[in-house]
């Protein structure tokens, strides 16, 4: 198959483009939820992205949350964002950070006017913002301006024969186009981490690969009370066959292919080493996962999942794959691209990758995911410890 | 074309059952990805779609081989044929 040079996006002020056209609400702290949720409410077309956190944090854990933040309001398939906290200092910085890519941003305290004026005044703001969003077009993007990250999810043995090494196709054939890519779920590497540091494209990037990982273990271990095995392999995973974490991370590394990662993130650290594919430090639980990745900028995620994993979010589309026929025959309205003829044998993973890749920019064109037409938003924040 | 089984590597000591279920007794046909070859198993319990399957007799302390790697000790010897999953292998992890 000849694959597309270019899709439909949106372009942004600093160059970068969108799959989408969000005008978004961003609550700073748990409190503002009911604030931002109601100003969505008033103003078509908007979203409101409510949490659970950003009070009292402080070190590392706050850092995380400004740089989950800021990048959610900076990621391209953003057109505008509402920012709406309880105080005015940490409000404005999130402002500010947004500020930088150019596009219309504007913040809003509670404190000292309340919930009804704050609505009132954000709402204004807001519908002018989404007025202005409604009259960019799609234009011609090169490929190159796709990001893409992926995450697995209720994996079970169909993942790692099928649904993961199709996504591994695919980033083997995207990534000499320039693309960039993102995988993580750093536990979930456990037990195939030295093979996958050998994917390191530098001695550097390798060993900054093993020492996270061997942080994210350090930390497993100091946590478990006996072991994992009512979470890793999760009580899904073991109902689909897997039998241990080294059978599932072995299923999880199919997705990057023959791909060397260039450099190792933060959570939600944008990448700065140009195109190509980056590891993520993140966590294997579905949402936070997507929400990092969409945090650090990428534009378009692919989740195969092997018992039926249903996760959105509220800004990155996600594109679900599965190999598993019972999942496509008992959930099939979550599932955006059926690669269960690999297993039948009936398709190989060159015509998976590629029925993979057309789904990919059918949706980065503007069609919606199963995902984003069943509502699914799930926005969930990385919490690294208690709050002070 | 159609196969019961598929097993990841040559190497690898147990494959995976890719049709609904397999059932006692069965003849059934494995295809071995990496090297595009094929071999059959007969099979000594019924295992659901997904599952393993043992291609050889597996005794306490071995390891298990899938994609050509470890991924687990056996704690419970498995006959050629019989069903390999959290009964009979568990994790040298965590």
């Amino acid at each position: 198959m000849e694959i597309p040079k270019s899709f439909l996006g949106y372009k942004r002020e600093n160059g970068r483009a969108g799959t989408r056209n969000h005008v978004i609400i961003l609550p700073v702290d748990d409190i503002s939820n009911a604030c931002a949720e109601a100003v969505a409410n008033n103003i078509k077309g908007t979203i409101a992205l409510p949490h659970s956190y950003g009070r009292l944090q402080f070190g590392a854990d706050l850092e995380l949350h400004f740089r989950t933040m800021i990048g959610t309001g900076s990621n391209p398939n953003v057109a505008a964002v509402i920012v709406i906290g309880i105080e005015p200092k940490w409000t404005k910085r999130i402002v500010d950070g947004i500020a930088k890519t150019g596009k219309p941003v504007e913040g809003f305290h509670i404190e000292r006017t309340g919930d009804i004026g704050t609505v009132m005044k954000a709402s204004k703001k807001a519908q002018e913002f989404v007025m202005w969003a409604s009259e960019k077009q799609r234009e011609e993007c090169p490929i190159s301006d796709l990001w893409i990250s992926v995450k697995c999810g209720e994996s079970d043995t169909t993942s790692g024969l099928a649904a993961n090494p199709t996504v591994g196709n695919l980033m083997d054939k995207l990534e000499p186009l320039g693309v960039h890519l993102c995988f993580g779920e750093t536990s979930e590497l456990t037990g195939a981490e030295k093979v996958c540091a050998t994917r390191g494209a530098t001695k550097e990037a390798s060993d900054k690969f093993m020492k996270t990982w061997s942080a994210y273990n350090d930390f497993i271990l100091k946590e478990a009370t006996d072991d994992l095995s009512e979470s890793q392999p999760t009580a899904g995973n073991i109902a689909g066959g897997l039998t241990t974490i080294e059978e599932k991370a072995f299923g999880n590394f199919q997705k990057i292919g023959n791909c060397k990662f260039v450099d190792v993130l933060e959570p939600a650290e944008e990448p700065k080493k140009g195109k190509g594919l980056y590891f993520m430090d993140t966590s294997s639980a579905a949402a936070e996962c997507v929400t990092l990745q969409a945090a650090a900028g990428f534009n378009i995620h692919l989740f195969p999942t092997g018992q039926g994993n249903i996760v959105g979010n509220p800004i990155e589309p996600v594109i679900k794959l599965t190999a598993n026929p019972l999942t496509v025959k008992g959930m099939g309205e979550h599932i955006d691209c059926d690669v269960s003829k690999i297993l039948s044998r009936e398709m190989n993973m060159s015509q998976a990758g590629d029925e993979l890749i057309k789904t990919t920019l059918r949706v980065a064109n503007g069609r919606l995911t199963c995902a984003e037409a069943l509502g699914h938003r799930e926005f969930v924040m990385t919490k690294l410890y208690r709050s002070a | 074309m159609a196969t019961d089984i598929i097993i990841h590597d040559q190497k690898d000591n147990v494959g995976v059952v890719v049709i609904e279920k397999i059932i006692p007794k069965q003849d059934c046909k494995c295809w071995i990805m990496e090297n595009d070859s094929s071999v059959n198993i007969q099979s000594l319990n019924e295992i659901p779609l997904g599952h393993k399957i043992a291609m050889v007799d597996l005794k306490e302390g071995d390891t298990i081989l899938k994609y050509g790697h470890d991924i687990g000790k056996v704690v419970k010897s498995i006959k050629k044929g019989e069903h390999v999953h959290v009964h009979n292998v568990k994790t040298k992890k965590w």
